[in-house]
């Protein structure tokens, strides 16, 4: 869509100084003025700009958090309760940033579920996607780095499980653990470099959506029905219908958000984090965050050797496995059909993952014994099964349902047989182009 | 194609594999630094050795210091925890390594490898979770040994991994008895 020449004149005498020199003017009306998306795209369509501000929202926090807290394991735990009782407004922008990072998780999950609904990984976004999925995992690491800040028990115990996963490589696993640590345990050390390692990730987040926007604005939006944009009848100007769209969803969304943090602050959190750390005393029940809950659920679904491969490296693999499977995706997927709307078996297997996931996620909160981890070793094969056999297999077997001719067609059948009269848009020419 | 693509290597063409070398080595030097900066420091590994009074534990009773930033439990064993240790079967270990740092790498996981010569009662041992590092408690689960509670692994009284995700027994640290009464750890 990018292919489509400029629509920018510059009209003061400034404009044409600036376009002749450096033109981000043009830039800036060629990508959110008059970029064409689709007349189609639902709500689900708005979390790409959410996203954006709370990244932006997250850094602009942290930046002004790490003005008061101290990274030494004698100081962190009190710079951060000096932030809750004495920084002026410090309570706010620190519920602000804690709940922040969960809510970007949020719609970083809907965003993702999205693409899997909607089959937007297809060619010719299989980049964009991988360079999404690539933020999914720089935002894990920020967030875990995050959660050691405040020097809990959580936060103790969690960076050393965490860490501990290094340990299950052949070889070289202790190595690569005391490098990371910076010693034989979590310590001073690792406080240190998680700090300044919380406070770079988020700017090379920031380098990648730049390159997920690039990416995306030469491929163009991917829609509900799936379909190429083919005429000019597909689309309507970025500005102003997905920029009312989007802050629209925008004010929902933080409207949710603004409830959790004046009503319920520490509802996504965790009172042992409460507690200062302590190296000779583990927790009688670690959790980590909500948010990474379903892949621990399948770290611990782990709990026989698969031949040369002992539980606790099996485990690791079968978790970082589960991250990579979205890496994969767009060359798993054979159907020729992008979106769910016209697979009804695969829209049907896709809600079914959903459950899974979420089903993943509570095992995860609960203790690993009794039926909690078989339950656990059939959801983590269902979450495999979807990717590496339902995903292949579907795409061949399954016999898709009529897809319209164009994204105008398929909202003008949705208007007529919607709401009974004729939409006023029908009597729009459908031969343009 | 024609016949002067091919020519024999002359002058050019090993001052650019020189140089490529050149720069390789460089960036792997300049790199190394940024590296090395993170391993443990000096006085990190500077926490050699700790010594421990161990006049005060009854049978049944262990207690607890801390030795590189772990925990490392000495534990006065009973009679029946040392009979029901030295009474498992070789064969029904998970790992039938000693993991005895006092000890030859391969010796084998008997209860005796597990202590140290005419003191069997005494478990002196990293008890750290070979899972995921979490601390295991004491005296609970189903061999009456070690119980983790982050993820359910459980371990005899001589801390042998019986069951769960844990794929090591629990490490035995380099100590001696310097008397009846004192245990040097490191």
């Amino acid at each position: 869509m990018s292919e489509g020449h400029s629509t920018y004149t510059p009209k003061t005498g400034i404009e044409r100084w600036f376009d002749a020199r450096m033109p981000l003017p043009r830039l800036v009306h060629d990508s959110f003025v008059a970029y064409p998306v689709p007349r189609n795209l639902n709500y689900m369509w708005t979390f790409g700009g959410i996203l954006s501000i709370m990244l932006a929202a997250q850094i602009l926090t942290g930046i002004v958090l790490a003005m008061h807290y101290t990274s030494d394991t004698n100081l962190a735990f009190d710079s951060v309760e000096k932030i809750m009782r004495d920084v002026n407004s410090g309570w706010l922008l620190r519920y602000l940033h804690s709940n922040g990072a969960s809510f970007f998780f949020v719609a970083v999950y809907i965003h993702i579920f999205r693409g899997l609904f909607y089959g937007s990984y297809k060619a010719p976004r299989e980049l964009l996607w991988i360079l999404g999925c690539i933020i999914y995992l720089l935002m894990m690491a920020t967030g875990f780095m995050g959660y050691v800040l405040p020097w809990g028990q959580m936060s103790f115990w969690g960076a050393t499980v965490i860490t501990g996963f290094f340990s299950a490589i052949p070889l070289v696993g202790n190595w690569i653990q005391e490098l990371l640590l910076g010693g034989f345990a979590v310590d001073n050390p690792t406080l240190n470099r998680f700090f300044a390692l919380h406070y770079l990730l988020p700017f090379m987040i920031a380098g990648v959506v730049v390159l997920h926007i690039w990416a995306l604005h030469v491929v163009g939006q991917s829609n509900p029905t799936g379909i190429e944009v083919k005429s000019k009848t597909d689309t309507v100007a970025f500005t102003p219908y997905a920029t009312i769209k989007d802050a629209f969803g925008m004010i929902v969304f933080l409207f949710v958000f603004a409830y959790f943090v004046f009503y319920l602050p520490n509802f996504l959190g965790h009172p042992d984090n409460y507690t200062v750390a302590n190296p000779l005393k583990t927790p009688a029940h670690i959790v980590p965050e909500w948010y990474f809950l379903p892949f621990y659920a399948i770290l611990r679904a782990i709990t026989f050797n698969i031949g040369p491969i002992n539980s606790k490296l099996g485990g690791v693999l079968c978790m970082f496995g589960a991250i990579a499977m979205l890496f994969l995706v767009p060359w798993l997927d054979t159907s020729k059909v992008r979106s769910a709307v016209y697979r009804p078996w695969y829209k049907l297997f896709f809600w079914l993952f959903v459950a899974d996931a979420i089903l993943l996620g509570w095992l995860g909160s609960q203790p690993a014994e009794g039926s909690y981890v078989f339950m656990a070793q059939m959801a983590t094969l269902f979450y495999f099964a979807f990717f590496l056999v339902i995903m292949p297999v579907l795409g061949l077997i399954e016999t898709p349902r009529r897809l319209p001719n164009s994204i105008t067609e398929a909202v003008l059948e949705k208007k007529k047989g919607g709401s009974g009269h004729p939409a006023r848009a029908a009597a729009a020419p459908e031969t343009t182009g | 194609m024609s016949a002067t693509d091919i020519h024999d290597p002359n002058r050019r063409d090993f001052l650019y594999v020189a140089t490529g070398m050149a720069a390789v080595v460089g960036a792997g030097a300049v790199a190394w630094p940024f590296i090395d900066q993170m391993r443990p420091d000096a006085s990190t590994l500077a926490l050699a050795s700790v010594e421990v009074d161990v006049s005060s534990l009854q049978p049944g009773s262990s207690l607890v210091v801390k030795w590189r930033g772990k925990p490392v439990v000495v534990r006065n064993r009973t009679e029946k925890e040392m009979k029901d240790g030295a009474a498992v079967n070789l064969a029904d270990l998970k790992d039938p390594i000693a993991r005895n740092a006092n000890l030859p790498s391969d010796a084998p996981a008997t209860d005796a490898n597990r202590t140290t010569p005419g003191k069997e009662a005494w478990m002196v041992m990293v008890q750290v979770c070979t899972h995921l590092g979490c601390i295991p408690l004491g005296q609970e689960g189903d061999f009456g040994g070690w119980f983790c509670p982050c993820h359910g692994s459980q371990y005899d009284t001589a801390g042998r991994i019986r069951k769960g995700p844990a794929p090591e027994n629990m490490a035995i640290p380099v100590f001696k008895f310097i008397s009846d009464t004192k245990i040097l750890i490191g």
